[in-house]
């Protein structure tokens, strides 16, 4: 009973910068595997939302077995596991990771290294993986492979001589890719004859099947009929179902050392389950259980409000049915004065901000309005209490606070050295403090600790626009930093908005009030009386803006032929006034909320 | 009471005569240029038309009839005969009905007068406009003040009942110089004047220049100077606003209008007419054919011109009702809103415009106030929500 190498498997990720072809690699390998029938073949086979095709993300790690006979004649199991490339995604990134024993690092042979590219394989260099880097789009023009495999040797430190040059989207080389998997990427090792000790990767409700769990077996056998016991939370259940992925599903009689399936267990919901948590034979039980992950925390909060407050209950249905399959993603009722019921949702990043909120939007069919993203504030009152505020509605008096802290990030960016005036501009202005600035081939990378209540507010599309587009950006928490933060309360005809109140640094308060009056008073259609825009810290009026009284909206004629077209245009008034919220005597439209909060002071 | 109320503000007919000279740059209404216009064959379907709306709401007694258009004083006297006793055949007609005729203030058409009132028209609706040459040019009109004016004098030596229009807030009008018009067209009123600030509709030429930027109109702040203008002289000569732009000393109101403003029932014949008839299962928005020749060959072919015959909801009756009933000072009877609507106004947003002062309630009834009046668009839409 000893653990040994399983010659014939193979487990590995493939890391990469968004749109450098990670996914198309992953259809390629499926294709020339045999894992599919051509007809069966879309793009993208593993992102299966819709959203993820559509934006050309994976937000879901996704795995598939393929069947491959090498050049040296001998069959192997190939586990791939497709994993998400952006930051906010990184917890899943990091248990994909663990499940494997190599990587396949996809760099763009035109765009090079990417802040993305840098992130993903420093977590594949800490989870020990063998790394492969892989050329992609070397049929382009622009391609030049030769400066990207240098760029690789100098910014990340690895032996690219033997990097593989293909292009997914035509096909070239796959085969040396599947040989280079073989050949270089080390076996799991594992013992067969040890009590059970399996990795559990992921798990997500499935409408027909209920909770299906994505394992990796280390050590036993898994089989259909077992009895087993997840290790954390210590719940018993008996395997009922167990298979791979080809990608299709497909049984399989029982899983060993190194295999990477799933199981289903007549567990009820995705809660019950822990990822990173050890599964092991309820008889006979494993030792000691593998270390396991942290749970994905959220870091960015924001309220979400039905735009019809008739949706809330649709709304409640919705986040309910999402939470299902997405535990790092957290949510608790709440009440606006102005917005009405809702939710408080914590996400991972803006990303997954919005991509929620797009899939609430569309696979719901939901209108939504959502508040400034705010940050997990500590406070510490002068009672000696400390406080986690989510939710700038609930900050609690100033006299009462003896200081607060605010999250910081590092965040590294990579960009033409044209735009890194404006970068380092952009990054000043949101009380960035610079750490390192260097070159990367014509590339400029700098490191910038910066606090994340800056990054969270419109921060990605600021730099996104700065840079033309061509800044690639990734960040990390670091710390929390105590901050002179005041709370900015938005006044519309003397009210204070809830939805609309911000926790800003006081240096930087004014411009965004100011910043904030002005768009709001665009943004508010006139009424009949005129109406004071004001922004406001505590009884200290910072800015203000005056939305003049209408003066003259009557239509002049109106006989027995226009009363039909006038009712119409009642009708889409009316229609109009609904989708507006209510707020003292004033409607404010959605638009004004959503314009407001993606402004930028 | 909802359910009778609209047979209280009377029945009338309108009748659309859809032919003009010229079409007038600021003009969105349904008209049409022809050369020659067989006149016999337009009797026959307007008379097919009257009978076909008898039929449907039998034995109604008419208390107006207006004659409007296009430009009704392009019509032979014998042809306003034949449809006014078609009209009188079909149903019965009032004692002392209020039969009006718009009419072109040109001196070809003053001679026509004659010949309209021996057809039994006692009231005539002059389309002045201006009363400054240059303007009355750019507003696309073919006469001149004088000629206007000798119209007008026309008209009030042959009818009792004569009211004329006036555009304003014309491009570059001036508050005095609106103030001296608006005293010289006083001066010159019998009972009734209608005051319109110009308004850019879709599909003109007045629409494309102005888009264009050819065309400049007043801004809100100097409408509303004009407007403010126009309550303070009309009322200062005995000529207050009884309706958001009509204008007359106290019993010489159109009573015509009243019918719509009033949300009672009348039939519309003629291409492009629109009536509201209230039927068996409730209120019905009618419309014919606009175009005429269509409209010909429709009501020649089926017996009428409607292409519109729909049933409105409690909802769409109480919109209506707002829309039309608020814009007169007399204002609304909110019970009759309850019976049409089905639902009663929203007190909270009631007590709102009241202590705004947009509206107010008087002996039972609510209405816009001076305030409330130039912004009463939105007075509506608020009230309506």
């Amino acid at each position: 009973m000893t653990t040994h190498a399983i010659d014939n498997i193979r487990n590995f990720a493939i890391v990469a910068h968004i749109d450098h072809g990670k996914s198309t690699l992953a259809d390629r390998l499926i294709q020339t595997t045999g894992g599919l029938a051509e007809r069966d073949m879309v793009e993208q086979v593993l992102d299966s939302m819709d959203i993820e095709r559509e934006r050309g993300i994976t937000i879901k790690a996704q795995t598939v077995r393929l069947g491959y006979r090498a050049k040296d004649g001998r069959d192997y199991v190939l586990n791939l596991m497709d994993t998400p490339g952006h930051v906010d995604f990184a917890y899943e990134v990091s248990r994909s990771l663990a499940a494997c024993e190599g990587s396949l690092l996809v760099v763009d042979a035109s765009q090079g290294v990417e802040a993305q590219t840098l992130a993903n394989v420093y977590q594949a260099l800490d989870a020990n993986h063998e790394i492969v880097p892989i050329l992609n789009k070397i049929d382009l023009p622009a391609a030049e492979p030769e400066r990207i495999k240098e760029q690789i040797e100098d910014v990340i430190g690895l032996d690219a001589s033997q990097a593989v040059p293909i292009s997914a989207k035509t096909g070239l080389n796959i085969d040396l890719v599947l040989e280079a998997v073989v050949a270089r990427l080390p076996p799991p090792k594992g013992d067969e004859a040890a009590p059970l000790k399996a990795l559990l990767v992921d798990s997500w409700y499935d409408a027909y099947l209920g909770v299906v769990v994505l394992v990796r077996v280390v050590d036993g056998v898994l089989k259909k009929h077992q009895r087993i016991k997840l290790m954390a939370t210590d719940a018993h259940h008996e395997v009922d179902r167990i298979g791979v992925f080809t990608p299709k599903m497909m049984d399989v009689g029982a899983l060993g050392p190194g295999e990477i399936g799933f199981i289903t267990a007549q567990i009820k919901q995705v809660a019950d389950t822990r990822v990173g948590d050890t599964i092991t034979d309820e008889k006979r039980p494993t030792a000691a259980p593998l270390p396991g992950f942290k749970p994905a925390q959220p870091v960015v909060f924001c309220g979400l409000f039905p735009v019809d407050a008739a949706e809330f209950e649709d709304l409640r249905a919705a986040v309910g049915r999402l939470r299902l399959n997405d535990a790092s993603f957290s949510y608790e009722m709440e009440t606006s004065a102005a917005l009405g019921f809702g939710f408080r949702c914590g996400f991972l990043g803006l990303l997954h901000l919005e991509i929620i909120q797009e899939r609430l939007e569309r696979e719901f069919n939901l209108d939504l309005i959502a508040t400034a993203p705010s940050v997990i504030y500590k406070i510490r009152l002068r009672d000696g209490t400390e406080i986690d505020l989510h939710n700038p509605v609930d900050m609690p008096d100033p006299t009462r606070i003896e200081l607060i802290r605010e999250p910081w990030i590092q965040a590294t960016i990579l960009t033409p050295d044209d735009y890194l005036g404006a970068v380092l501009k952009l990054c000043q202005d949101r009380r960035g403090v610079q750490i390192d600035l260097n070159y990367v081939g014509k590339r400029a990378m700098v490191t910038y600790d910066l606090p994340l209540n800056e990054v969270v507010f419109d921060f990605y599309d600021r730099l996104k626009s700065v840079s033309k587009g061509y800044a690639s950006f990734d960040y990390h928490l670091t710390d929390y930093r105590e901050a002179d933060l005041v709370k900015m309360q938005i006044l519309v005809n003397g009210e204070p908005v809830d939805a609309l109140s911000m926790l800003v640094h006081r240096a930087r308060a004014e411009g965004r009030g100011r910043a904030m009056c002005e768009k709001l008073k665009d943004l508010i259609p006139p009424h009949m009386f005129q109406i004071p825009v004001q922004a406001a810290i505590g009884a200290k009026i910072i800015a203000r803006e005056t939305i003049r009284a209408l003066r003259k909206d009557v239509t002049a004629k109106c006989y027995g032929g226009d009363v039909t077209r006038k009712r119409k245009l009642l009708e889409k008034q009316k229609e109009g006034k609904k989708r507006m919220r209510q707020f003292g005597k004033v409607e404010i439209p959605q638009a004004a909320f959503i314009a407001a909060l993606k402004m930028d002071a | 009471m909802g359910s009778t109320a609209h047979r209280d503000s009377g029945f009338g007919v309108y009748v659309h005569w859809p032919f003009c000279t010229s079409k007038c740059p600021y003009c969105d209404f349904n008209s049409h240029v022809r050369q020659k216009v067989d006149e016999g064959r337009f009797v026959a379907a307007y008379r097919a038309e009257i009978a076909h709306r008898a039929r449907l709401a039998p034995g109604r007694r008419v208390t107006s009839i207006f004659f409007g258009g296009g430009t009704p004083s392009l019509m032979q006297p014998q042809t306003v005969a034949a449809i006014l006793d078609e009209i009188a055949a079909n149903w019965s007609l009032a004692k002392g009905a209020e039969i009006t005729l718009e009419a072109n203030p040109t001196s070809v058409e003053a001679e026509r007068f004659r010949g309209y009132k021996a057809a039994g028209v006692n009231r005539i609706s002059l389309g002045v406009q201006a009363l400054n040459d240059a303007d009355l040019k750019a507003l696309g009109r073919l006469h001149s003040v004088e000629e206007a004016m000798a119209a007008v004098a026309t008209a009030a030596s042959i009818f009792e009942r004569v009211s004329f229009d006036l555009i304003y807030a014309r491009p570059g009008q001036a508050p005095w110089a609106w103030r001296a018009e608006l005293e010289a067209a006083l001066a010159r009123a019998t009972e009734h004047l209608s005051l319109y600030q110009l308004t850019i509709e879709p599909d003109t030429l007045f629409e494309r220049l102005h888009k264009a930027g050819k065309l400049k109109v007043p801004s809100q702040e100097a409408a509303r100077a004009l407007w403010d203008i126009t309550q303070e002289i009309t009322t200062k000569h005995g000529f207050p606003a009884y309706e958001i732009s009509n204008h007359a000393r106290p019993g010489a109101e159109s009573r015509h209008n009243l019918v719509y403003w009033r949300y009672g029932e009348y039939a519309g014949v003629g291409p492009g007419a629109h009536g509201r008839m209230v039927m068996a299962k409730g209120r019905r928005a009618q419309a014919t054919e606009r175009h005429p020749e269509m409209w010909l060959t429709t009501v020649e072919g089926e017996g009428h011109g409607l292409i519109e015959d729909e049933l409105l909801s409690e909802e769409e009756q109480g919109d209506e009702f707002l829309l039309m009933g608020l814009r007169l000072t007399e204002g609304i009877d909110p019970d009759r809103f309850r019976a049409l609507a089905g639902r009663a106004l929203d007190p909270a947003r009631v007590q709102s415009l009241i202590s705004d002062g947009m509206v107010e309630r008087v002996r039972g009834r609510l209405r816009v106030t001076a305030a409330g009046f130039p912004v009463l668009d939105s007075v509506v839409a608020d009230l309506a929500a």
